[in-house]
């Protein structure tokens, strides 16, 4: 919880004060590091709807269609294997285009097809 | 599509065809040509770029051939109308001025918005940053930059919780920087803390490919603590995160900027608060760039207060250094900046910065004194503030321990920062592990990605995605019926390209004007007499925008907006034709034919001389350089003396300034050196000119004089009236 604190900065800085600048540059952005390579390896390996809407956009889905396509593959579970991965199988599965794949979960079709996938 | 200077942007011609349209790049743009000494008008500046095709230079550049020199930084201004076809106009004015780094705010609530928007509705504070909006600004800003002969940076944000969506959408689209930030989401938008990082990595990722350039969001925590100066350590720590965070995902050094206020403004004495650390931070972050942003935590309805501390945050950019200077409209403590205060505001930049050009080979800072021993501290203090994160368990612990935005001055705590819990915010449980199988077939991408071994790339499973084909890119026009620009140019129709015109601030024909009124009256009687006075003047809706007493009971100044209730019809105005002035070889070949002799002076109790000089003096372009030979007999001349003279030596002329206006001093005058010249008997000998600022020729003429001449003239104009007066009498004699 936050604390309240008098400023103690002259007792906390005593293994700082030896430190010329570049090694109290050196420092901080050791700090800086160590601070966010937990956030790195969240990002590596998890993901989102806003990251697989971005991949779907990518695949050539609008705005409005990448929406729905999400929700379903959250709903179905499997966010784990990506969007656009259910997308690119659903095509092949099918032997339509990847649009045509990706059109047709946005109107709600083929939704049962998606079952098999995996 | 192309511009004419002489022709406004045609808004329906510009959404033609937006389907198609393609940006001509992908990309920031630093200016050209920096770091080298070049000669601009009479002066060698050290610290410029190439110069611009078209532009407005500042007013005082009148005393120097009219030069615009274009500082080394990018200039930034920041547009927020709601009406992306009135932002168009504003950025084609500010281009012309200076500004070649265009950020957009966007609409109030949309970075809660779990999706990409579409269409062109109006926004609040800002416009919905959808695809067509981006699209059709890109279009204009690639034709502005044809004319100004620069390129200019377009920019917006990728935050809140659909991050990815917007990075891919300006990727797409050409936009050339953005506002990325994990933190700002987490601790201003309270969006949940593991979603905003994750969704971060593959926005920055997408931003790196595209080249977009990063601004981070640690000013805000200037603009949210209470004591801004209180929070620089934490500042530095949150550009670090930020930083090494973008840098490790992939985004290059020079394409992440902070964004650093310096945190006070007057009467703080904030050379010896904000210069330590801005210095402290040029230091730490050698390798990013410094978007110079500008003060606004105490900024007030005073735009002469706003840009004096402007103008500080200026030196302070050019005692350091910046690579782009951000700049914030005067009238930002009023209302959503209106037209002509992002002009100014990018003046003021653009003026202080030609002004301190090469200041620091004159002036260095003294790091042995007080300055070091400051920066040293800040330092110190940002790197305990980060010891601290990591014996706690790391960032999201910090977080939740109300780490940030606490008002004490690190490691000082007083318990008033802002937690968030990393099982809470928008988008919690939306975070999803990848399996061994994920795919995602695009060809950028963060983290982890199986991809199927029959693929070189991700993006052969699907034959390219859409930054390897644009072609692909689904672009949606309107959604919303009646909100949209095609139902607002409806709307304003009879004043898009007709001779009707109302005045404006925002928007096409909005109507408003602003007043500026000095009452005898105590604060609050003022405030009230002035709404009154707008009323009386026939304006609607009118508010105070600002107010300050000069005395408690004496007086007090009140400015006040309204809007007016009738159109112009701009071809029923009686403009009187502007003079043609007769060529240089002309006026010479006459004066040579037929010499002139005039005397001049500045008369009454008037003491400006400058105006009459350069009327006069060969080197300004004055009539001298005609061959006109004159007696000058100087400032604060009477009015006998001066006619007196004129007999004395048979001038041809008088030409008599006056730029004091008090009490109509100036067309008293004019009087009566006409009635002297009656008087005497030579008025039908003797031409009888006067000049000034407030002078024109109608006020002139209807003192008795034979002509005036105002703001803007140039001694070509003096002598050509003179030759062609002198023709006009003679031709009359005979």
């Amino acid at each position: 919880m936050a604390v309240k604190r008098a400023d103690d900065y002259e007792i906390r800085r005593k293994h700082l004060a030896e430190l010329s600048d570049e090694e109290l540059k050196k420092r901080f952005w050791e700090l800086a590091e160590k601070i966010v390579d937990p956030m790195l390896a969240l990002g590596y390996k998890n993901t989102t709807p806003a990251i697989e809407r971005s991949i779907l956009l990518r695949m050539g889905f609008s705005s409005l269609e990448v929406k729905p396509i999400v929700e379903g593959v959250m709903r179905k579970g499997l966010m784990g294997k990506g969007a656009g991965n259910v997308v690119w199988r659903l095509s092949k599965r099918l032997g339509v285009s990847v649009r045509e794949a990706g059109v047709g979960l946005a109107e709600g079709k083929y939704w049962d097809d998606v079952d098999a996938l995996f | 599509m192309k511009l004419d200077p002489n022709k406004k942007l045609d808004i329906k011609e510009l959404l033609q065809d937006l389907e198609s349209y393609r940006p001509r790049r992908r990309g920031w743009h630093w200016r050209e040509g920096r770091n080298k000494n070049r000669k601009i008008g009479d002066f060698e500046y050290h610290e410029t770029s190439e110069g611009l095709k078209n532009y407005i230079p500042l007013p005082g550049s009148r005393g120097f051939n009219y030069i615009d020199p274009q500082p080394d930084c990018v200039v930034t201004t920041e547009i927020a109308s709601g009406r992306f076809e009135d932002d168009i106009r504003r950025m084609r004015m500010a281009a012309w001025h200076g500004a070649d780094h265009i950020m957009v705010i966007r609409t109030m609530g949309q970075s809660h918005i779990d999706s990409l928007i579409e269409g062109t509705t109006q926004g609040i504070g800002g416009i919905a940053v959808t695809r067509k909006q981006c699209r059709a600004t890109r279009k204009a800003l690639d034709m502005i930059e044809d004319e100004v002969g620069r390129p200019i940076n377009f920019h917006s944000y990728i935050s809140g919780v659909a991050g990815p969506d917007i990075a891919v959408m300006f990727a797409e689209e050409g936009v050339n920087g953005a506002h990325q930030d994990p933190q700002y989401n987490v601790l201003y938008r309270n969006v949940n803390m593991v979603r905003s990082f994750v969704d971060a990595c593959e926005a920055k990722k997408v931003m790196a490919w595209a080249d977009i350039l990063q601004i981070d969001g640690a000013h805000n925590a200037n603009a949210t603590a209470m004591k801004a100066w209180k929070v620089r350590p934490e500042l530095m720590v949150q550009h670090a995160i930020n930083s090494i965070f973008s840098r490790k995902v992939g985004i290059k050094p020079e394409n992440i900027a902070l964004s650093t206020v310096p945190p006070t403004a007057p009467p703080a004495p904030r050379m010896r608060i904000d210069l330590p650390y801005a210095v402290a931070l040029r230091d730490f972050f050698s390798e990013y760039k410094m978007r110079a942003q500008q003060n606004t935590k105490y900024m007030e309805s005073d735009m002469r207060e706003a840009t004096v501390t402007h103008t500080l945050d200026l030196l302070i950019s050019r005692l350091t250094s910046a690579d782009i200077q951000s700049t914030i409209t005067p009238d930002e403590g009023r209302n959503v900046p209106w037209h002509y205060n992002n002009i100014a505001a990018v003046n003021t930049a653009k003026q202080a910065l030609n002004g301190m050009d090469g200041l620091r080979e004159m002036v260095k800072l003294d790091r042995e004194g007080p300055l070091g021993k400051e920066v040293r501290e800040l330092k110190e203090r940002a790197v305990l503030f980060m010891e601290e994160i990591l014996e706690t368990g790391g960032y999201f612990k910090a977080v939740e321990n109300g780490f940030f935005i606490d008002s004490g001055y690190y490691p000082e705590r007083n318990g008033d920062g802002i937690p968030r819990q990393i099982d809470g915010g928008i988008g919690v449980g939306m975070i999803f592990e990848r399996d061994k199988d994920y795919f995602a077939p695009v060809s950028v991408h963060y983290g982890y990605n199986n991809i199927p071994s029959e693929f070189k790339k991700a993006s052969d499973a699907i034959g390219n995605d859409t930054f390897e084909d644009p072609s692909k890119i689904i672009y949606i026009d309107e959604l919303d019926e009646y909100d949209n620009v095609n139902t607002r140019l409806a709307d304003l129709e009879k004043y898009y390209n007709t001779n009707t015109v109302k005045p404006e601030v925002e928007w096409r024909a909005d109507g408003v004007v602003a007043t500026t009124i000095f009452l005898p009256l105590d604060e609050r009687t003022a405030e009230f007499a002035a709404i009154k006075c707008g009323e009386k003047l026939g304006l609607e809706d009118v508010t105070v925008v600002h107010k300050q007493a000069l005395h408690p009971s004496e007086g007090t100044l009140v400015e006040i907006k309204g809007k007016v209730i009738f159109d112009i019809n701009v071809n029923e105005l009686v403009i009187p034709e502007k003079v043609q002035t007769l060529s240089e070889e002309e006026i010479r070949e006459d004066i040579s034919a037929k010499p002139m002799f005039v005397v001049a002076a500045t008369i009454g109790n008037d003491e400006h001389s400058v105006g009459m000089k350069e009327t006069l003096d060969i080197k300004h372009g004055g009539i001298e350089g005609f061959g006109i030979k004159y007696l000058y007999l100087g400032t604060s001349c009477p009015v006998e003396k001066l006619v007196d003279a004129a007999i004395e030596t048979n001038a041809d002329a008088i030409l008599a300034s006056t730029i004091i206006t008090h009490d109509d001093v100036h067309t008293k005058n004019m009087r009566k050196i006409h009635d002297l010249c009656v008087e005497k008997g030579i008025r039908d000998k003797v031409m009888l000119v006067v000049g000034g600022t407030q002078v024109t020729n109608e006020i002139a003429v209807e003192a008795g004089m034979d002509a005036g001449f105002g703001r803007g003239t140039h001694g070509i104009d003096v002598a050509s009236y003179l030759v062609k007066r002198r023709r006009e009498k003679h031709s009359n004699e005979n």
